[in-house]
């Protein structure tokens, strides 16, 4: 008897046997102009999910995870964040541990404008995916030369060989009529701190 | 959960059925209205949306002309990542992998990514059948499961609930499956979806192995991509310790660098969003983050019998966005139960025979008549399947599977045959029905516009025909009738 995977390979060669040769892609999509003000749009973009946005100078961030931290009392970082985070707890928790931490902080890998998404592809200050997951506020700060235009810009950037998280604003559903509904599963509160050059 | 779509009576008569349901009717409006209007305005905000559609549907093109290289690729990149690679020829030996893979481990108990290739093969079902217990933790996926229903809808299997229905079940059946839902649970959908996250962050923190899907599969890289909105899937991504995905053969795309059209098709077209919340990817085992033992279950189940209909394999570029749903005149009226399948609306309705083969199955072979061809899916289609063409071209196979069975239309063609073929015959017979017509306007209370009488039903198998028509009472005279009457008067004058 032959195996699965042959009868597959098999089934799926006879299916061909008529198929047409392969067509051009057309890749004039890559080639749009990018939108003039990236920070400034991807700002807008990112609120528009309800996320908060605050932009910051360089010297300035510490006082801007601060103030987005809020009232987050028990706080997560990953070892690696170049940011100094006050009696921040280190990342060795389990999932459950991670249950009972108020917020996360991270950095991210890139930031895409024109839909508002930021992109973990967990390296350096981004911490394995647990972290930015389980926490109820995600704090993430992304510098302002990390932004792209749009979606291919993005995917031209990163390695797929690392694995990756696309966050556009903070959980949410629309499962229920259709309607988008912010709160299910991951962080409720996400909050991207912008970070400008001095 | 008992629910099935095995034994579902064909599309007409469940149609039937939903139409006289008011209430889904207005739910169904009510929620294909909303994500209309959003999907339009969210397409109309990219300039180069053809474009996409048209390299979309080159790529998936490409991929299925190649199917084969292309699985090949995907599986040694896999391998080399540490995934273990299976293959699946049908439902039932999908089911035999997943749940050896869990019995294998000790598992009595696992967490579900929503997924239609699951569902497709039934794979709950099959798993409890084993003692397994696979509990869905999309919000949708959820209320459908709780209620013990049956999924309507690609994106959002519970399109058929309101917010009031969906309060009922989880008071209702929560209970049973877990944490209970909040004694003083409002319909308010903030409120709905803040129980739904209690009830499942602990199975989510306590599952040992997820099933998941993948919306597409990277041959080069054998990177799986999994889009969703809740975290529910980053959950059952991140935390178990095993992860097993149900990958159908026709997900494969043959680059990494391809993802940058459909992360830009898929999101617009299904939730009429920018961008959905979440999309995780992953590439095999990463040491120290994520599941440690990785499985990839790539699923044939009738694919390759659509690969082999050249017209019909352009269904396998279905990305699920349900965007045909949506827009579908027939969808919106009957939902998604009628069309007796975990694929409904149109592209269901070509998708179902395609998979299963037509001729041997009544509610198979009625779906490709479930639809107006008014060709509003194609226009939504981000991969441009021409949903229409592929109809017509499954009327044409059903006809033909069905060949030399007696028809009622086959013997009213051999009776107008017979009539149109004897000039004098063909009088005769138009007295006659001239002579029924002036009976028939002076006895019939019905008239369609125009004030001409109709027949509402006819006995018989004629009411077949008048079941969902009017059948214009004959003319008092026929053309030839009247052509000879008032030459006759003229040339007289």
């Amino acid at each position: 008897m032959s195996s699965a995977r042959e009868e597959i390979l098999a089934s799926i060669r006879s299916a061909l046997a008529d198929a047409p040769p392969d067509v051009d892609v057309s890749r004039g999509y890559r080639d749009v102009p990018a939108p003039a003000d990236l920070v400034e749009l991807f700002a807008e973009r990112v609120a528009d999910y309800r996320a908060t946005v605050t932009r910051c100078a360089h010297a300035d961030v510490a006082g801007a995870i601060r103030a987005a931290l809020g009232d987050a009392c028990r706080v997560v970082v990953p070892g690696d964040l170049p940011y100094p985070i006050d009696d921040a707890l280190d990342d060795d928790l389990s999932a459950s541990e991670l249950d009972t931490v108020d917020a996360v902080v991270t950095t991210a890998a890139i930031g895409i404008a024109i839909t508002g998404t930021i992109v973990l592809d967990h390296g350096p200050g981004q911490g394995r995916r647990a972290v930015s997951l389980v926490p109820d506020r995600h704090v993430c700060v992304i510098r302002t030369d990390q932004i792209v235009a749009g979606v291919p810009d993005a995917i031209a950037r990163l390695d797929p060989e690392r694995p990756q998280t696309w966050i556009s604003g903070p959980s949410a559903t629309s499962d229920i009529e259709l309607n988008r509904v912010e709160g299910v599963h991951g962080p409720r509160q996400l909050h991207v701190v912008v970070v400008h050059p001095d | 959960m008992s629910a099935t779509f095995v034994g579902m009576p064909a599309f007409p008569d469940a149609a039937k059925a939903a139409l006289a349901d008011s209430q889904l009717r207005g739910n169904l409006a009510h929620a294909t209205g909303t994500i209309r209007g959003k999907r339009a305005q969210m397409v109309g905000e990219v300039a180069e949306w053809e474009e996409l559609r048209q390299a979309g549907a080159a790529i998936k093109d490409n991929a299925l002309h190649n199917l084969d290289e292309h699985l090949l690729r995907l599986e040694r990149s896999l391998t080399e990542r540490g995934a273990t690679v299976h293959w699946a020829r049908d439902a039932a030996e999908a089911c035999r992998i997943v749940a050896g893979i869990a019995q294998d481990n000790g598992i009595d108990e696992l967490v579900k990514v929503k997924s239609m290739a699951t569902q497709e093969i039934g794979l709950n079902e099959s798993l409890a059948e084993q003692g397994i217990a696979a509990w869905e933790t999309d919000l949708a996926e959820l209320i459908v499961q709780l209620g013990d229903d049956l999924p309507s809808h690609i994106l959002v299997p519970a399109i058929h609930c309101n917010r009031a229905e969906i309060r009922e079940i989880f008071l209702r059946r929560m209970a049973a499956a877990g944490r209970a839902a909040p004694d003083d649970l409002t319909d308010n959908p903030a409120d709905l979806a803040g129980a739904a996250r209690l009830h499942l962050r602990e199975k989510f923190l306590s599952a040992r192995m997820a099933v998941s899907g993948a919306n597409f599969a990277v041959a080069d890289t054998g990177t799986l991509m999994v889009v969703e909105s809740e975290g529910n899937g980053r959950m059952c991504l991140t935390l178990p310790e095993i992860l097993v995905s149900v990958v159908g053969i026709e997900k494969v795309v043959p680059s990494w660098d391809d993802l940058d059209v459909f992360l830009q098709l898929l999101p617009r077209s299904s939730t009429g969003e920018r961008m959905n919340p979440y999309t995780s990817t992953w590439t095999g085992v990463t040491p120290g983050d994520g599941p440690q033992e990785m499985h990839v279950v790539l699923l044939d189940n009738g694919r390759t019998r659509a690969l082999a209909d050249e017209v019909g394999r352009q269904a396998l570029r279905c990305i699920r966005c349900s965007a045909c749903l949506n827009v579908c005149p027939v969808y919106e009226r009957t939902g998604g139960h009628a069309y007796g399948s975990v694929y409904p609306g149109p592209i269901g309705a070509i998708l179902n025979p395609l998979l299963r083969g037509v001729g041997h199955d009544e509610q198979v072979d009625s779906l490709p008549y479930a639809s107006s061809l008014c060709g509003a899916c194609f226009d939504a289609c981000p991969v441009r399947i021409d949903i229409p063409e592929v109809l017509v071209h499954l009327r044409s196979k059903v006809v033909d599977a069905h060949r030399g069975q007696p028809k009622p239309e086959a013997v009213a063609m051999k009776a107008a045959s017979w009539a149109l073929a004897d000039a004098r015959r063909l009088g005769r017979l138009e007295r006659v029905a001239g002579a029924a017509g002036r009976l028939l306007a002076r006895v019939l209370r019905r008239s369609a516009p125009g004030g001409r009488r109709v027949l509402g039903s006819l006995p018989g198998p004629g009411s077949r025909w008048t079941g969902a028509r009017d059948l214009p009472a004959p003319p008092a005279e026929s053309f030839r009738g009247w052509w000879r009457r008032t030459r006759t008067e003229r040339s007289e004058s």
